[in-house]
């Protein structure tokens, strides 16, 4: 276990590395560079003041020098400062990242709480009329883009039901706890949808495959009720995949947060990486992107850990 | 129980004795990280050696299957309705997608235009009908850009093995760590916005799942006689890759592909709603949704048409995905 541990851990580590060169790389997709684009709103400047710009960002040393002065500060919890508010990125980002948490964290219990009974409903009445309709509701939820499911909402609320819920703005939890919540009640539904979807179908796969197994054949000729074979027999086995895919759909939610908050005004991270890519802030949009990702393997790994104390089966050597 | 007695007829229903490891991450055959696809697409992308060999299914087999599918002969029509609209759009759309009538601004569905007209007094309906070559361009475009550099890739990592795998691999692994769509926004926020940058983006982001399917299926299928009957009889590498390997690999790819276009035509929409996939004032699906949403409480029509032509399209891809997965191997029926 502890070995298992420690390889894992390890293992992620180059991951990291990886993720942290291409993000760095990602700023020589620009054309021209960081210094071009500053410039660009401050109209002509002369040869030396171009000089000093790009001293300022680096630009004038190596390569290597460039990335490793740059992983040099994120080790020491310095992300830059944005090219346009000049403002220091980390401290934004985690005054932001609590509404985006907020937000995929109740996605995902909303997910799970209706794809897991859906699920298993209909694995256990597969080839029913249940199963066929949830299936091809499990289809449809697939389909939706997120952004239209969310003006939809909005559109529905504020045409029938004015006032009932907010469709834009974010009440931290500190300040009222309901009123939190109901915030992002919207929101987490249009990012919901498509996540419960994939779960739902995913739940009823494993549990399909569960069931055909001979323990469950035992089960069940020892004379246990079939309630007792489903919950207490298949479905802990049938979770297992269920939950490395709700660690990988952690990305699928953090990616969809990006969208979702733009459209109901919420001050997550997602809007800070939105509106730095739409005001070319490039710094902003490297650490941001950088901090998501990073968040969503480190996801992994705890989904990881936690299974392997969870399932005995897991031995990696 | 009645699942012995489904009244599908599948030939192969229930009849899955061994345990699938494409629905068991974990336990299938590790790649280094847990980090797989994400998504549906990424599983079944992931599989385990042993389940990744496809057992051929003969052409008409194939098609006697998905036929007696009727989610997937809904999948076929709807499918066939999308493509005949991005084929024939300049003589099926009434009116030109472009033009202008400041006279007809925010009109509800009529006998004139079908489905109203935008913010411009463009016809709507002329509008969905070419933003459906737009969509399938893009797919088209980006989920090839995948499937090439991604089959190339796991070939070569899967039939070559060793320092090129494990490189070819780290590299997937870092590229699987990023979530899909902040992975193409980054992308597309750093070349600038348009629809080639949007093309490029889609297709790198969806590399990797193809890489990794490719792969699986290349180190289960290199062990077998006929690839060692192979290289005894003296054919070089490049040969038995294209003859034996990649036929081989083909029922699997057929199924992530139509899964990938799927994934693809949302991408392209999210990122044009965004504003930064396709331009204005090109008809994509995803544009008209981001411009109808500003005046979405004088006319709801310009967000609703657009936002239901891309479930439908959407849908498609998936309902003959899933078709052509439980076709080409029953064991792997959802």
């Amino acid at each position: 276990m502890t070995r298992y541990l420690i390889r894992r851990v390890l293992l992620v580590a180059p991951v990291l590395f990886g993720v942290s060169v291409a993000v760095f790389l990602m700023l020589r997709l620009i054309p021209g560079d960081v210094v071009d684009v500053i410039l660009g709103t401050e109209g002509a400047a002369s040869p030396e003041r171009l000089a000093q710009l790009r001293a300022l960002f680096g630009l004038d040393r190596p390569f290597h020098e460039q990335y490793l002065t740059w992983l040099g500060g994120l080790l020491s919890g310095d992300l830059g400062r944005s090219i346009r508010t000049s403002r220091p990125i980390l401290p934004d980002i985690l005054t932001r990242l609590p509404v985006t948490l907020q937000l995929a964290s109740m996605a995902m219990v909303l997910s799970l709480g209706i794809a897991l009974p859906l699920g298993v409903l209909s694995a256990v009445r597969r080839y029913t009329r249940a199963d066929s309709v949830i299936r091809i509701v499990g289809l449809i939820g697939l389909s939706i883009p997120n952004f239209w499911l969310a003006t939809m909402m909005i559109l529905g609320v504020s045409t029938f039901a004015r006032g009932v819920l907010p469709t834009s703005g974010y009440t931290p939890l500190a300040q009222d706890i309901l009123g939190s919540l109901r915030s992002l009640l919207l929101p987490s539904v249009a990012l919901a949808v498509a996540n419960m979807a994939i779960l739902m179908r995913m739940t009823r796969s494993s549990m399909l495959e569960v069931l055909r197994q001979e323990y469950v054949t035992t089960a069940r000729s020892k004379g246990l009720v079939e309630r007792a074979v489903v919950y207490r027999h298949a479905l802990r086995n049938a979770l297992i995949p269920v939950a490395t895919i709700a660690g990988v759909q952690v990305g699928y939610l953090l990616g969809g947060a990006i969208i979702v908050e733009q459209i109901f005004a919420l001050p997550g991270v997602g809007t800070l990486i939105l509106n730095g890519i739409l005001q070319r802030d490039y710094p902003v949009v490297q650490a941001g992107v950088l901090f998501v990702a990073a968040s969503f393997v480190l996801v992994n790994l705890a989904v990881d850990v936690l299974y392997a104390y969870l399932d005995p089966r897991i031995h990696y050597g | 129980m009645a699942d012995s007695m489904a009244p599908r007829a599948d030939p192969d229903a229930g009849a899955a004795p061994t345990p699938d490891p494409s629905t068991m991450p974990t336990m299938g055959p590790p790649s280094p990280t847990a980090l797989r696809g994400r998504g549906e697409a990424g599983l079944r992308g992931s599989g385990g050696t042993e389940a990744a060999v496809p057992r051929r299914v003969r052409r008409g087999d194939l098609w006697r299957r998905l036929a007696r599918n009727e989610l997937a002969v809904a999948g076929g029509l709807i499918l066939a309705l999308v493509a005949v609209a991005a084929v024939f759009a300049p003589y099926l759309s009434p009116e030109d997608p472009l033009e202008m009538n400041p006279t007809l601004l925010l009109q509800p569905p009529s006998a004139e235009h079908w489905l109203g007209t935008d913010e411009f007094g463009r016809d709507i309906l002329s509008r969905v009908i070419w933003g459906a070559r737009i969509s399938l361009y893009v797919g088209a475009i980006s989920v090839t850009i995948a499937v090439v550099a991604g089959v190339t890739l796991g070939l070569v990592a899967g039939y070559f093995g060793g320092l090129v795998d494990d490189l070819i691999a780290r590299v997937l692994d870092v590229v699987f760590a990023f979530p899909t769509i902040l992975l193409a926004l980054g992308i597309v926020g750093m070349l600038g916005p348009s629809l080639t940058n949007t093309m490029i983006a889609i297709g790198i982001v969806y590399t990797p799942v193809y890489a990794r399917l490719a792969r699986g299926t290349t180190l289960a299928v290199k062990e077998r006689d006929f690839v060692e009957a192979a290289v005894v009889s003296g054919a070089n590498s490049a040969r038995i890759i294209a003859r034996h390997i990649l036929p081989n690999v083909a029922a699997p790819l057929i199924v992530q592909t139509s899964l990938s276009l799927s994934l693809a035509i949302l991408a392209e929409a999210s990122l044009s709603f965004l504003g930064l996939g396709t331009q204005p004032p090109d008809p994509s699906w995803g544009t008209m949704v981001n411009t109808g949403q500003r005046l979405i409480e004088l006319s709801p029509w310009p967000v609703v048409f657009p936002g239901l032509a891309i479930v439908l399209a959407v849908l498609a891809f998936n309902l003959i995905g899933d078709g052509l997965r439980d076709a080409l191997d029953p064991r792997l029926r959802a």
